[in-house]
């Protein structure tokens, strides 16, 4: 028998309760950490980009292509060292929306010189150069779906309407952290050819350039805007790394009231655990009376009441921060590939005990002090 | 050799505006070895007296020694730690913490000693083999009868061996044969081992276990004399 025997046996006096409150602060801790996991990961996005690389999309939105013919004059710009090209295709494997994943068409002879993070063996990368229908594939994405080396894996089209097969000729993986790993690349000249087959022109869906000097890249960027400024597909330039930024833009709202839905998911969890602590102890307070007859000190009993909360959001810890380690650094769980890269970091877990200390700190505190000060003749009174 | 000594104790509870009078200049003194019997009727400040004797309460005046050490002076942690040394208490009603076997609610007092686990142990075990419940020891108080409740709460008052024990109305919830075998155990613990008990009582045939009997009304001592009357007028 310890002073933690007295602990486990009070918060076994109700189980139930004891249970729903452990589990309620286990699910709220585990939607902070997600959702302060998911912002993390978005506001990173853009330092994975490249300052030298300039992204060259439409003015109008990515998901409007540019003529293939831009090639050859951005090539010839003074400070662009080398330029490749890239169209998105948004096939889904099995079923549209559970399996969502990026799948793009890349120009292999010059895509590789310029994103150096993608790494394959070169077997795989020349059995893929030599395979008009071979893909290369994130080594993620091999793992989510159980893929193999040689597979042919169907994708059911969206933009591109039917059923395309690709074989899968080399695992890809990532040369620099936080690069992703969770698509796939084929030949753009597959995309080519199915846009000629209906009677398309070729495009390209954006271009992406090196540049010597990553100083140049406002100048160069505004002047393809203002050469194309005029044509049928204008152009917008921008380095890559803020080509990513605006994605997390558009989450940029989003994240605010994200955190705010986070903090009152915390805030109403606090609530819930402070009168949990208050009934607990409001039912006991009798039986804090006879500790005080056996000499416990009002400092004794107001460390007991204490502990009983810590445990509570201690093991409310373990469920929400350990669900969320399990779901996103062990399973890597990345919400059907929408977020890639999704890992709680050891800032985030820091946040997260230190809301589950005070938590407990508050939930505590009045019951505890109450308890401390609670006068044993009148208390004894009651319990007779 | 006199234990307790109660200087001129006087008790006053404040109740919205009115001041009630509970002890008024009590004097009293026990010697160390005695088994005293506190009778008197509802409201003469029998059970008050008990808790200021066990530090519980204050006197609104006068002061009460024992050993020597006038725990009225004594700070609330002080007073607290005071009481685990020095007190056992036994309660009408048993007060046994509901989710902790007998074992653990007679090891718990002992939490606040500097005794190792095992000793610890040891000690309540050999508390409930003196009050024959040693078959009970896992057994949680719904799973025990009253008589082995009480007995349990005897063992938790005995464990840390006290100066004093102070008994309210201890077999006041039990039926004859259970009350019976407590009022055994407690003469046995001032006969055998000497222990100073202080018992609370309504039932005249429970006093009669004690050495002494003390009768209080309406917040003081009746003298020898007054006590005749009454035994006369309990008699008639």
């Amino acid at each position: 028998m310890t002073r933690g025997t007295l602990i486990r046996a009070n918060l076994k006096r109700r189980l139930r309760r004891t249970v729903l409150t452990v589990l309620g602060l286990g699910v709220a801790l585990f939607l902070f950490v997600t959702l302060k996991t998911f912002l993390h990961t978005l506001t990173t996005l853009g330092d994975v980009g490249s300052e030298t690389r300039l992204i060259i999309s439409n003015k109008l939105g990515i998901v409007f292509d540019l003529p293939l013919a831009y090639r050859a004059r951005l090539s010839t710009m003074q400070g662009v060292d080398k330029v490749s090209y890239a169209t998105w295709f948004g096939a889904t494997y099995q079923e549209p929306g559970s399996g969502f994943f990026a799948n793009f068409a890349i120009d292999p002879d010059t895509y590789f010189a310029l994103y150096p993070e993608i790494v394959l063996t070169p077997e795989e990368k020349q059995a893929f150069m030599a395979d008009r229908t071979g893909a290369i594939v994130g080594v993620r994405l091999m793992e989510r779906f159980g893929w193999k080396l040689g597979q042919t894996v169907p994708l059911r089209g969206t933009i591109y309407p039917g059923e395309h097969r690709f074989t899968i000729r080399g695992v890809y993986h990532a040369g620099k952290k936080g690069f992703d790993q969770t698509s796939m690349m084929f030949h753009h000249r597959y995309v080519e050819e199915l846009v000629r087959a209906s009677g398309g022109g070729s495009t390209a869906g954006w271009y992406i350039l090196n540049l010597t000097d990553p100083q140049t890249a406002p100048g160069i960027a505004s002047a393809i805007d203002g050469l194309y400024e005029n044509s049928s597909s204008p152009t917008r330039s921008q380095t890559e790394k803020a080509f990513n930024l605006n994605f997390v833009g558009l989450y940029g709202n989003i994240g605010f009231f994200l955190n705010a839905i986070g903090m009152a998911v915390v805030f109403a969890i606090l609530l819930v655990a402070a009168n949990t602590m208050a009934m607990s102890a409001r039912e006991r307070f009798g039986e804090i009376a006879i500790l005080k007859t056996l000499g416990f000190t009002d400092a004794a009993v107001l460390r007991l009441v204490v502990a009983e909360a810590v445990v509570i959001c201690g093991l409310g810890l373990v469920v929400g921060l350990g669900g969320a380690l399990i779901a996103f650094n062990v399973v890597q769980f990345d919400m059907g590939g929408f977020i890639p890269g999704l890992s709680v970091t050891p800032g985030i877990a820091l946040v997260a005990i230190a809301i589950a200390l005070v938590i407990a700190t508050i939930s505590s505190l009045v019951p505890a002090w109450q308890s401390a000060r609670l006068q044993v003749v009148e208390a004894l009174r009651f319990v007779a | 050799m006199s234990l307790v000594n109660v200087r001129g104790v006087s008790k006053v509870f404040h109740r919205d505006a009115m001041e009630i009078s509970v002890l008024d200049g009590l004097n009293l003194t026990i010697d160390k070895g005695e088994f005293v019997a506190l009778m008197g009727p509802s409201g003469s400040g029998k059970s008050t007296l008990l808790n200021l004797l066990a530090g519980l309460d204050r006197p609104t005046s006068g002061g009460i020694d024992i050993e020597g050490n006038d725990i009225t002076k004594l700070k609330p942690t002080a007073l607290a730690s005071w009481r685990a040394r020095h007190v056992g208490f036994i309660f009408q009603l048993y007060n046994l913490i509901p989710v902790l076997t007998a074992l653990q609610n007679v090891e718990l007092p002992l939490l606040l000693t500097p005794l190792k686990k095992k000793e610890r142990r040891e000690h309540a075990e050999t508390a409930l083999r003196l009050v024959g419940l040693s078959e009970r020891m896992h057994h949680f108080p719904r799973q025990l009868s009253g008589g082995q409740e009480q007995r349990v709460g005897i063992a938790r008052a005995i464990v840390t061996d006290p100066t004093l024990i102070l008994a309210d109305e201890p077999t006041g919830d039990l039926d004859a044969r259970s009350a019976e075998e407590i009022l055994q155990l407690l003469s046995r613990l001032n006969t055998e081992f000497h222990k100073t008990i202080i018992m609370v009582t309504h039932d005249p045939h429970a006093a009669e276990r004690a050495g002494r009997t003390v009768h209080l009304e309406k917040g003081t001592l009746l003298n020898t004399e007054e006590m005749n009357a009454v035994n006369a007028g309990a008699g008639r």
